[in-house]
């Protein structure tokens, strides 16, 4: 088990850089670091002296992936590349264009990201288990075909419609909350019961239906038949055996987004003004700040490929029948 | 008239010519027809495959682009559809209007015949125009030509079922009135003609209304330029369709590759393809696309003399967007046919090919390549609806399609301002809402017959 772990953190630090060659190709060679330094300098100010001096400031004013001028392990070691990438290895997200720390910024958003993806993960997927274990209950009957009817129409429903509509209804017709905003402590609890609400009903379509299948699945198979022989009532098949059985699957898709939910939902944050890393990214997109940008790809797979650790991880936890190898 | 032939369009009759060829090539092969017939046998996906066509075609429409006048402005690159509804193209207000309104959204200061002046709300130019009064006689002239449009569209249905019905009947020997009843209430045989047939009577009753009543008043208002949003959201059909299907197709060979010769030859050329699909799937989607589309706007304003045309720059843009999100989506394509290759390759028939000697581009081309292909088509069909609500979304960060082009996305993005307006301006969200709706519904049940059809694990001949 150890050593499965090991090798495949092992296995990441290839694809960590992979990740990094590609964003870095992507924000550099199209965008130099002269255009950079013109676009944040601005029109006016832009020398020769000028462009060179915020190269300087910012880091930038090396080769990028090789420096010929250079021979031996400097070759490669003494670029923007290099430099940049030995960062981020090391969990240092450097400054950004604007000249905050990336890294403080990103504890500090952090917090109000989780305050709203963890309870709408959680209260979500309380909601799509109990409805789609209903639905399977009454299967074959016209609640199970209008269940999934409804459920594919809020499939088809944008997510955008759902966040409007509900701070059109809940916040400006009805009063009840805040449109928008943040607050520290608390007092921040208003702010999150709008963004929420909307969280879990704009995944409830796509959420039950899918639940659904998997517990369909699980009817059908062998052992379901045998609880059924040996006398066992329907919810007790139901509740005993599909449920338990059936929340494997839905456990290990909950584990690999468990890490991503620090990344904050990019919509919900920025619609409702709150100060996560969601917003974040947004606000660094529309800025044009590329080194906001390249930390949180950077972030984000990692984050991803500690999802996919856990996930093999919590197969051997919840499943008995799986080993790792 | 010159026609021009954009890149977007170019990939979408090249897609129409794929999809025409593999229908000619299914009609004569038994195997290929069997699941499309499974598709056919169901009421929902005959249903949606004619709504789905309705969108299609509207797509194409405005995808045969030409110049109108020979001239050098972008403005002069128009498609064919602009033509059809130059009516709705050309009858621009001066700003805000609400559907069948008559009057501006908004209070001006007014010369009254009788020399005074006052506040109130001007006339529109061509909504309701051609009403002396329109506050008394507009309800009236509204049913008019609702009913008059309903009235064209059944006449138009009469002059084509009612033949259709009478030489069937005279061959099979069956009055006019039962075949009309096989036709659109009890099936015969095993295709859903009646759910064909029903829905599309009910789109041409809606088309033709709602033609009939855009001909007088803006059936969704206009815009904060005074564009009709009618006309917009059935401009934005075209994107909205590309962004769905040309995204999976422009990686589609990629992926058919990489994922048949990672499963087929195994070994170290598997390690690259898994090491490379793993890598691009672990970046953020949202944040490659917007790093992508940021170069590219840098990009463009820097080299803005290559792009002379408006259309052109906004056409490119929408190519690079479907590409960048194709690489965001391909990988799980990719792992998949990896997955169905492994299997495939381990089955008797390609170990007796291997036996035999057959090279193994020819076995790959032969006996693997075809026997992936349901995978394909599920992936695309599953993957369209959700490309379209992506652009929606897309479109609201700023990373989405050229701002000046017509999509929903720019049009909900633009609505949210309207709707912290006081009155509030609803229309150009409700029929962004509207248009999408139908098509993502659409798409999502019918991607659900075709799987169903094409899934070999779900077992055929239900239903």
């Amino acid at each position: 088990m150890m050593a499965y772990i090991i090798r495949r953190v092992l296995y990441a630090i290839p694809i960590l850089i992979g990740v990094n060659i590609i964003t870095f190709v992507l924000f550099f060679v199209v965008n130099s670091p002269d255009d950079m330094a013109r676009l944040h300098l601005g029109v006016k100010r832009v020398t020769p002296e000028a462009i060179q001096s915020w190269k300087r400031e910012h880091g930038y004013d090396k080769p990028l992936l090789y420096n010929a001028g250079r021979s031996g392990v400097a070759f490669l070691t003494d670029t923007i590349f290099f430099q940049n990438s030995v960062k981020l290895f090391s969990g240092d997200f450097g400054l950004s264009d604007s000249g905050r720390d990336i890294g403080y910024d990103i504890s500090q958003r952090m917090w109000p990201s989780l305050a709203i993806a963890v309870p709408t993960l959680l209260v979500g997927l309380a909601i799509n288990i109990t409805l789609s274990l209903m639905l399977a209950l009454f299967r074959a009957t016209y609640l199970d075909f209008w269940g999934v009817v409804t459920a594919v129409v809020m499939m088809s429903i944008s997510s955008l419609f759902y966040i409007i509509g509900g701070q059109f209804l809940l916040g400006k017709l009805l009063h009840l909350v805040p449109i928008s905003g943040y607050d520290t402590g608390w007092s921040a609890l208003k702010f999150l019961v709008l963004p929420v609400i909307i969280g879990v009903i704009g995944g409830i379509g796509s959420g039950v239906r899918w639940y659904r299948t998997l517990f369909l699945e699980e009817i059908g198979k062998d052992y379901v038949r045998t609880a059924r022989a040996k006398g066992l009532g329907e919810l007790r098949v139901m509740f005993g055996h599909v449920l338990r059985n059936a929340l494997i699957p839905i456990l290990t898709g909950v584990v690999v987004v468990l890490p991503l939910l620090f990344m904050g939902s990019l919509l919900i944050e920025s619609f409702f003004g709150i100060p996560g890393l969601g917003s974040y990214t947004i606000d660094a997109i529309n800025r044009q700040d590329f080194a906001i940008v390249r930390s949180m790809v950077f972030l984000g797979s990692v984050l991803y490929i500690l999802g996919l650790i856990l996930t093999d991880i919590s197969y051997t936890l919840v499943d008995p029948r799986v080993r790792l190898s | 008239m010159t026609p021009v032939i954009l890149s977007t369009d170019a990939l979408l009759f090249l897609l129409l010519a794929g999809v025409a060829a593999f229908v000619w090539h299914a009609r004569r092969h038994e195997h290929l027809r069997r699941p499309w017939r499974h598709v056919a046998r169901s009421n929902i996906g005959m249903a949606t495959a004619v709504i789905l066509l309705a969108y299609v075609s509207l797509g194409v429409l405005d995808s045969m682009h030409f110049e109108s006048r020979g001239g050098m402005a972008s403005d002069d690159i128009i498609s064919l559809f602009d033509v059809v509804a130059s009516d709705l193209r050309e009858r621009q207000e001066k700003t805000y209007s609400a559907p069948f309104s008559a009057w501006l959204y908004t209070k001006e200061t007014l010369e009254l015949p009788d020399g005074r002046v006052a506040r109130g709300y001007p006339r529109l130019k061509w909504g309701g125009a051609s009403l002396d009064d329109p506050l008394a006689e507009r309800a009236a002239d509204i049913a008019r030509r609702a009913l008059l449009g309903l009235l064209q569209a059944l006449a138009l249905s009469a002059v084509v079922y009612l033949p259709l019905a009478w030489s069937r009947g005279r061959r099979q020997r069956v009055a006019v009135p039962a075949m009309l009843r096989g036709f659109f209430i009890e099936r015969r045989g095993e295709t859903a003609w009646p759910a064909f047939n029903i829905t599309l009577v009910a789109l041409l009753l809606c088309g033709f209304v709602m033609a009939s009543l855009a001909g007088e008043y803006h059936l969704f208002g206009t815009d904060k330029v005074g564009e009709d949003v009618f006309y917009q959201a059935l401009k934005s059909i075209r994107t909205g369709l590309l962004i769905g299907t040309l995204t999976t197709l422009v990686m589609l060979p990629a992926a058919l590759f990489l994922g048949i010769l990672a499963g087929y030859f195994r070994g170290w050329v598997d390690d690259l393809v898994q090491y490379l699909y793993t890598t691009l799937s672990s970046i953020p989607g949202v944040l490659l696309i917007a790093a992508a589309i940021l170069m590219l706007q840098v990009y463009m304003s820097e080299h803005a003399e290559e792009f002379n045309s408006l259309v052109q720059r906004a056409d490119l843009r929408l190519l690079f967007l479907c590409v960048i999100l194709g690489i965001t989506s391909w990988t799980t394509l990719c792992r998949l046919l990896r997955g169905e290759t492994l299997k495939l390759r381990e089955l008797e028939y390609v170990q007796a090919a291997q036996a035999f000697g057959v090279r193994g581009l020819t076995i790959i081309s032969r006996h693997i390549l075809p026997n992936t292909m349901h995978i394909v088509l599920i992936s695309i069909v599953l993957d369209f609806s959700g490309l379209v609500l992506a652009e929606a979304v897309l479109a609201y960060v700023n990373i989405g399609v050229d701002p000046t082009m017509n999509s929903w996305g720019n049009m909900i993005n633009s609505a949210r301002l309207e709707l912290a307006r006081e009155p509030i301006v609803w229309w150009s969200l409700a029929a962004a809402f509207v248009f999408m709706f139908v098509l993502v519904l659409a798409a999502n049940l019918f991607a659900d017959v075709v799987r169903d059809a094409f899934d070999p694990r779900l077992g055929r001949g239900r239903g």
